[in-house]
């Protein structure tokens, strides 16, 4: 029996690969669902490598390119509407920065509105980024868990320190073990809008204040994007919170209009070159760090640690492997 | 070697933490150009909590830190985050915002002054963060500052020297006053020509963090500022309109 710590998207999506490959699985988390004490919980669940290679290294772009088929292979609803880049006109000059990284279609006014009708006539220039993907992470999360637990994993309520054998999954709980593990906050808005219809995330890009939108349908948006380099996971500040919300103004004006369902924040792993990291030490598995990628990257992750425990395959983002 | 407030720095390149792919692009960016300054926002990693990761991060930089005010609309917002920031990063150096105008970005000169003051009486080595303008300069250095950081241009713009012969009569006006060109950078040539001009040294953000690669940019810099100051240093011809060869006319016919 293989005991996987921590039940947020690593920790399900390596019990996910281990199960898959025959081996008994006990999930243990501090709760008894998938929920805010996750920090997957506050994700915004785009399968976006390429858009994230703006700012991300090539291991997370081409690692996370495998996201999208599996989720969908663990009965996860994907959708493949690929991501919309939008800038506005005075941000032009963020826009020709961000294609001279990221491989897309250049769009004019027309093309727009074509791909998101909804979004006709406010944003002039963007970028369609085909074959990117987006889902609802708690759903997913939901999801997952009640398969994995109709296929025998068993899923355990309590703290457990990891052991030799067992799989850390903990986030930023572990930096008990990892000391080098810092947290990066993040904070996000939950909006209904019914009168709006916008079919795949979109990314407003801004000198100040970037912006994602993610449709996580029926008339629901979420919005992300802040990153500060705090380990705080108190409440939004009404600063974080403004930046969001006129952004998503200044992207459409009937989002003026829409009801503010949630407002959250949260802290994320990240190692100091924000790349995910394998770490075998005294027996235990480390799997940590996955910063703003968690659905992106934890596939790819899980997948390198099945490979070492079943066929002891070292994994490409391993930096420690002994004991 | 420049100085600052008594202290002697090695590199004429500061640089600011923000914006980073990741810390440690940060840390490459500061290895490959030598930079001896780096600048920290404490109000923006201070956000409902504490940055304490990301600045043991940047502390192990090993250099220098100046602490800013950035994002500070008010004298009164710039003098509490000031303090605050002595007490974070142990250090009476601050790097002196106060924001007036929300779009530009540009500093608001009576808010500067009365800030300025009043972190100099509290014992602060303030790094004003200001414009080319002379009268509030001066100001500015009866108020206690004994370095000045006039702006290029507009913070993140990337537009350069934008009033040249302002900073030139800046430069002329005080020459004395260790002056640092901060903000609105966004070529190394650019970075040259402030430092042809007399400038002491270059504060750079955006210009590096979000080149395509930072620690490449960053030593691209580090080059211009330092080929910037030689020409300076080594005294640079003054243009003229008649052709003089560098070959000698002298033996070869020329009617």
């Amino acid at each position: 029996m293989i005991r996987v710590i921590g039940g947020g998207v690593m920790g399900l999506a390596v019990a996910a690969e281990l199960s898959g490959r025959g081996r008994a699985v006990t999930v243990i988390d501090r709760e008894r669902q998938a929920g805010p004490h996750h920090c997957s919980w506050w994700a915004g669940g785009m399968l976006a490598p390429d858009c994230e290679g703006e700012t991300a290294e090539e291991p997370v772009v081409r690692l996370g390119r495998a996201a999208a088929d599996w989720w969908a292979g663990q009965g996860a609803r994907v959708i493949r509407r690929g991501t919309l880049v939008l800038a506005l006109d005075r941000d032009r000059a963020e826009l020709a920065r961000f294609a001279r990284r990221v491989p897309g279609a250049p769009l004019e006014a027309e093309g727009i509105a074509a791909l998101e009708p909804d979004l006709a006539g406010q944003a002039r220039r963007g970028l369609h980024v085909a074959g990117e993907a987006h889902l609802d992470p708690r759903a997913t999360l939901a999801g997952l868990r009640a398969r994995l637990a109709a296929q025998g994993v068993v899923f355990e309520t309590g703290e457990a320190r990891p052991g030799p054998g067992d799989i850390d999954c903990r986030g930023l709980a572990a930096r008990d073990a990892l000391p080098d593990l810092r947290g990066v906050r993040g904070e996000m808005v939950v909006l209904r809008l019914r009168d709006l219809d916008i079919t795949r995330p979109v990314r407003l890009l801004h000198p100040r204040h970037p912006l994602y939108i993610v449709p996580r349908g029926q008339g629901l948006y979420m919005l992300g994007a802040t990153q500060i380099e705090s380990e705080g996971r108190g409440p939004a500040t009404a600063r974080a919170v403004l930046e969001l919300l006129s952004a998503a103004y200044a992207l459409h004006p009937a989002f003026g209009a829409a009801e503010v369902l949630e407002i959250g924040a949260d802290a994320r792993p990240a190692f100091a070159d924000n790349l995910p990291r394998i770490r075998r030490r005294g027996g235990v598995i480390h799997v940590n760090g996955l910063f703003r990628h968690g659905f992106l990257l934890a596939p790819a992750m899980a997948r390198m640690v099945a490979d070492r425990l079943c066929d002891g395959i070292t994994p490409e983002v391993c930096d420690e492997d002994h004991g | 070697m420049v100085t600052f407030y008594d202290t002697e720095v090695a590199s004429r390149l500061m640089l600011g933490t923000a914006q980073y792919p990741s810390p440690a692009i940060l840390a490459e960016a500061f290895r490959r150009s030598g930079a001896g300054i780096a600048t920290v926002s404490l109000r923006r990693e201070a956000a409902g909590g504490d940055g304490g990761a990301f600045w043991e991060l940047v502390r192990r930089l090993g250099v220098r830190l100046l602490p800013n005010t950035a994002g500070c609309h008010s004298a009164r917002e710039a003098v509490t985050t000031a303090r605050m920031a002595r007490e974070v990063f142990g250090t009476s150096w601050i790097k002196l915002e106060v924001i007036g105008h929300a779009d530009t970005l540009q500093p608001d000169p009576w808010g500067l002054v009365e800030a300025a003051r009043e972190l100099c009486a509290d014992g602060f080595d303030v790094f004003p963060y200001t414009t080319e303008d002379l009268v509030l300069a001066e100001k500015l250095l009866d108020a206690g500052c004994r370095v000045l950081m006039p702006w290029g241009a507009p913070i993140g713009t990337g537009l350069g020297l934008a009033n040249r012969y302002g900073l030139r009569s800046l430069r002329a006006q005080f020459p004395e006053v260790p002056m640092v060109v901060d903000a609105g950078l966004g070529r190394p040539s650019q970075a040259a020509e402030a430092m042809e001009m007399g400038f002491d040294a270059v504060l750079l953000n955006t210009a590096v963090a979000k080149a395509c690669d930072p620690a490449m940019m960053a030593e691209g810099f580090a080059r211009a500022i330092e080929a910037g100051r030689l020409g300076y240093e080594a005294g640079m011809m003054e243009p003229r309109d008649m052709a003089a060869p560098s070959t000698p006319l002298i033996g070869k016919a020329f009617l």
